[in-house]
């Protein structure tokens, strides 16, 4: 694996836009450039701070390089029989674990293991002031000072350039399997709520509009047990379902228009909004396309709690994410000063105002 | 201009009944300190908010005129983090111990700050449902409390701290404005204020409400106890069990003098000549635990476990954490006081970590019992002392400051789960350098521009550290020259 350190180049360079006020588009592998909103300013290149910088099996951690790509460090965690409990979706064969903590995508697992976020134990940044700063640990209890870590997640680089990041790992299952059943959208979203006031091994849940799809994880016992009690037919082994599901390489991500991602209640109600609908996370995430317009979808998810993003477009959104309330906007408005005075990162890739 | 008492006084009994605004002396003592009573200090005014209007016109007053508010839940907290200040609104949100709304389907429940951490999973319980960090003083302590620390707890190693249980806050800021943070789902749009919120210590907000995850309860349960001749063997034994690709629900190391401790208080039946014991829980399916307490029977014996039992019913496997659980009041039986300290070790630093504690010990002549939750790392080393011995109480600080001081030099952290408060303030300086610090300011004026929000805790100013640096450093020379740093 590339071991290579240009955080003192990186500095550098920010220091240089912060004495010409020039805005900076972080970037690595590039493989994200489709989500949020449009990328302004010069080209800040972190992919080639590179390699890992500590990973102790034992210890349940690695840190690495923000730049290092994703590929790699799961093949490191797979060759120790380990891997990252969030399954992050790549989007391509360049994601790097920078953009993805920046992103804070979290794949089929994240119901049941947790988000990106929860896994992130610690980060080195360069702020906007041009000083590297370190936060967290490798630890994984930790709570000396506010959670900057957990902040940097879903950031989208709006608050500091990811440097280096340590996230918690997990053990790989012993077993894996994946039961289908044939059923509709109110009997498999009654099932997975079933399911999950059970002790069960269910570690993903997808209804594909046809198919409820329940991923049993865990020792060959449980596993065996669960499988039994559920029933249904058992995927082959080789299918890649869910691999196909989080990359959104699935025949449903195929059709055209918007693609919207829908974050509520697990058992929020059919919002009814045109289109068709894919249902993860035990109803949680609902990836929506259709033609209904922004403000009726934000709207529908937000009468329940939930918020809506518009995840991928054909055409230039100005309005990407779910609009923050007056109170929340001024904080994030804040916050955005306080980590970076200037606004030189990633301005306006999250929301106009930061 | 600055107002007299007796102004806030009749301000704030403008607000709220008569008998929610306490000034007398006598009603203000309850308050003068936290679980970390080594620390008192009288609020101005103890406020006692019963709705979140209330608690909006508190802080809105107390913003216009730059009064300073420590929010308090059932202060149990054990870093000072609830210390009043003496020209300050100490706000109890003790009235707020409502469980608002249970959803067993979408398992949430959405409860006042004030609801004690056990009450949640015994409200939740008929549902067949739990809340899971589980602080050693879930009996007592708040919801909110957990949240403005970030609690764990013995079963976080697989089911994580607060952060990673709640989904919604509804805070109030200094100038009483009521904001949602997190949403019903598991994410929201914007910046993640729920984990900034996490373990902020009351320093950005007042929590009035708090919309929690809950767990299925799992189906069997079951704990083994393994003896060691030496606290190494017992060390490797945990990350053998973690390389097997197992992650125990709880896994807790005890030494010598907190074994006989805690023995000679409630009878265990630990055995009293062993170095260290190791208690593993194992939870999920019947069938799951049943292949896991096999495996890892074998791993605590290839690893040099003198003897393994598990406990064969429910009733002895609760006795067995019975001893765990009572380790802190059993040191306090064999000791006038004790000082129980919090920093987090990468756990393969372990051996090192426990010789150089074990050195202090005999350099400050005063003994240390070790209670470990070693599966992440995080180490109670509880200092004996007396109180009453002049000096012996800062000598202790002293030496609990270096402990922390240990844990930051080899890679840790100085608090896993208690918080900086009051009591950690100067080892912060250690953690940190002066730009981080600079930065945690910086965040703390997006939410307190005025500074008004528990005032002088969880982040020093620059200042401070100079002076804990001036009078700590002697001579250029490095604490723990044999320890390699990172």
């Amino acid at each position: 694996m590339t071991d290579n350190d240009i955080s003192k180049d990186l500095q550098q360079q920010v220091a240089q836009a912060l004495s010409s006020r020039t805005a900076l588009n972080i970037q690595a592998g590039n493989s994200k450039q489709f989500y949020g909103r449009a990328a302004s300013g010069d080209v800040l290149d972190v992919s080639t701070h590179r390699g890992v910088i500590n990973y102790e099996p034992t210890e349940l951690v690695i840190t690495a390089r923000a730049g290092t790509p994703l590929k790699e460090l799961e093949q490191l965690l797979a060759d120790n029989n380990q891997m990252f409990g969030f399954e992050p979706p790549a989007f391509g064969d360049s994601a790097t674990i920078g953009g993805t903590v920046a992103c804070n995508f979290s794949g089929p697992r994240r119901a049941f293991a947790g988000s990106a976020r929860d896994f992130v134990l610690g980060s080195t940044i360069i702020n906007g002031k041009a000083e590297q700063l370190h936060f967290g640990g490798e630890v994984m209890k930790n709570v000396a000072g506010y959670d900057v870590s957990r902040l940097m997640c879903g950031a989208l680089g709006t608050l500091g350039v990811l440097l280096e990041v340590s996230i918690k790992v997990l053990p790989r299952p012993e077993t894996e399997l994946t039961l289908v059943q044939e059923l509709d959208t109110n009997a498999s979203l009654a099932k997975v709520h079933e399911l999950a006031r059970q002790s069960l091994p269910v570690s993903a849940t997808c209804f594909d509009g046809h198919r409820l799809h329940i991923r049993l994880s865990g020792a060959e016992a449980g596993v065996a047990a669960a499988r039994k009690l559920l029933g249904g037919d058992t995927l082959p082994a080789n299918d890649n379902f869910w691999h196909k599901l989080k990359e959104q390489q699935l025949e449903f991500f195929k059709s055209g228009g918007d693609l919207w991602r829908l974050s509520l209640a697990s058992n929020g109600p059919n919002l009814g909004l045109n289109g068709k609908t894919l249902y993860e996370w035990n109803g949680a995430q609902r990836w929506l396309i259709g033609d209904d317009r922004a403000d009726v979808i934000r709207d529908r998810a937000a009468r329940h709690g939930g918020h809506a993003t518009c995840f991928r477009s054909q055409h230039d959104t100005e309005q990407v994410f779910h609009p923050l309330d007056g109170g929340l906007l001024a904080i994030h408005r804040q916050l955005k000063r306080a980590f970076d005075p200037e606004a030189i990162f990633n301005p306006g890739r999250m929301y106009a105002e930061i | 201009m600055k107002l007299h008492k007796q102004d806030i006084i009749k301000a704030l009994q403008g607000i709220l009944p008569e008998n929610a605004v306490l000034f007398e002396a006598e009603d203000l003592h309850p308050y003068e300190c936290d679980g970390l009573s080594a620390y008192r200090r009288l609020p101005m005014v103890v406020a006692l908010p019963d709705s979140v209007e209330q608690v909006q016109q508190i802080l809105g007053f107390c913003y216009q005129n730059d009064i300073a508010v420590v929010a308090r839940g059932a202060g149990t907290g054990l870093s000072g983090g609830a210390l009043p200040d003496e020209q300050g609104v100490l706000l109890s949100l003790a009235k707020f111990n409502q469980v608002l709304e249970v959803d067993s389907e979408a398992r949430q429940a959405r409860v006042q700050p004030g609801v004690r951490n056990l009450a949640i999973s015994q409200a939740v319980n008929k549902h067949g449902l739990y809340y899971a960090p589980d602080p050693s003083s879930q009996i007592a302590c708040t919801i909110g409390g957990n949240v403005a620390e970030n609690s764990g707890g013995v079963h976080c190693l697989k089911y994580g701290l607060t952060v990673h249980n709640i989904q919604q806050l509804k805070i109030v800021t200094i100038e009483g404005e009521l904001l949602t943070i997190g949403g019903s789902g598991l994410d929201s749009a914007g910046y993640d204020l729920l984990a900034l919120m996490t373990g902020s210590e009351g320093m950005l907000g007042v929590i009035v409400e708090v919309t929690v995850k809950l767990l299925p309860i799992p189906e069997r349960a079951q704990v083994m106890l393994a003896a060691f001749d030496d606290v190494v063997k017992a060390g490797a034994a945990v990350g053998n069990i973690i390389a097997a690709g197992i992650i125990p629900a709880g896994l807790e190391m005890m030494d010598k003098l907190a074994i006989r401790a805690a023995e000679d208080f409630v009878h265990a039946g630990y055995p009293v000549d062993a170095q260290a014991i190791l208690l593993c829980e194992l939870d999920g399916s019947n069938s799951e635990v049943s292949e896991h307490i096999l495996k890892v029977r074998a791993i605590l014996q290839n690893s040099g476990a003198t003897e393994v039992r598990t406990a064969k019913t429910d009733e002895e496997r609760l006795t067995f954490w019975k001893g765990r659980k009572a380790a802190f009041p059993a040191v306090g039986r064999i000791s006038p006081d004790y000082y129980c300290m919090d920093g987090t070790i990468p756990r393969k630093r372990l051996p090192e970590v426990l010789k150089n504690i074990a050195d202090l010990s005999e350099e400050y002549g005063l003994a240390v019992a070790n209670v470990f939750h070693a599966g992440d790392g995080n180490l109670h080393p509880l200092i004996l002392y007396d109180a009453n011995k002049p000096g012996e109480l800062e000598r202790t600080e002293e030496f609990g400051g270096k402990i922390l001081e240990l844990c930051v030099a080899v890679g840790g952290t100085i608090t896993g789960e208690h918080g900086v408060g009051i009591e950690k303030i100067n080892q912060m300086c250690v953690q940190f350098e002066s730009a981080e610090l600079i930065q945690f300011h910086a965040v703390k004026n997006a939410f307190d521009v005025k500074g008004l929000l528990n005032p002088g805790k969880a982040v020093p100013t620059l200042h401070r550290c100079a002076e804990f640096g001036a009078m700590h450093v002697h001579h250029g020379e490095l604490r723990f020259p044999d320890l390699e740093r990172f």
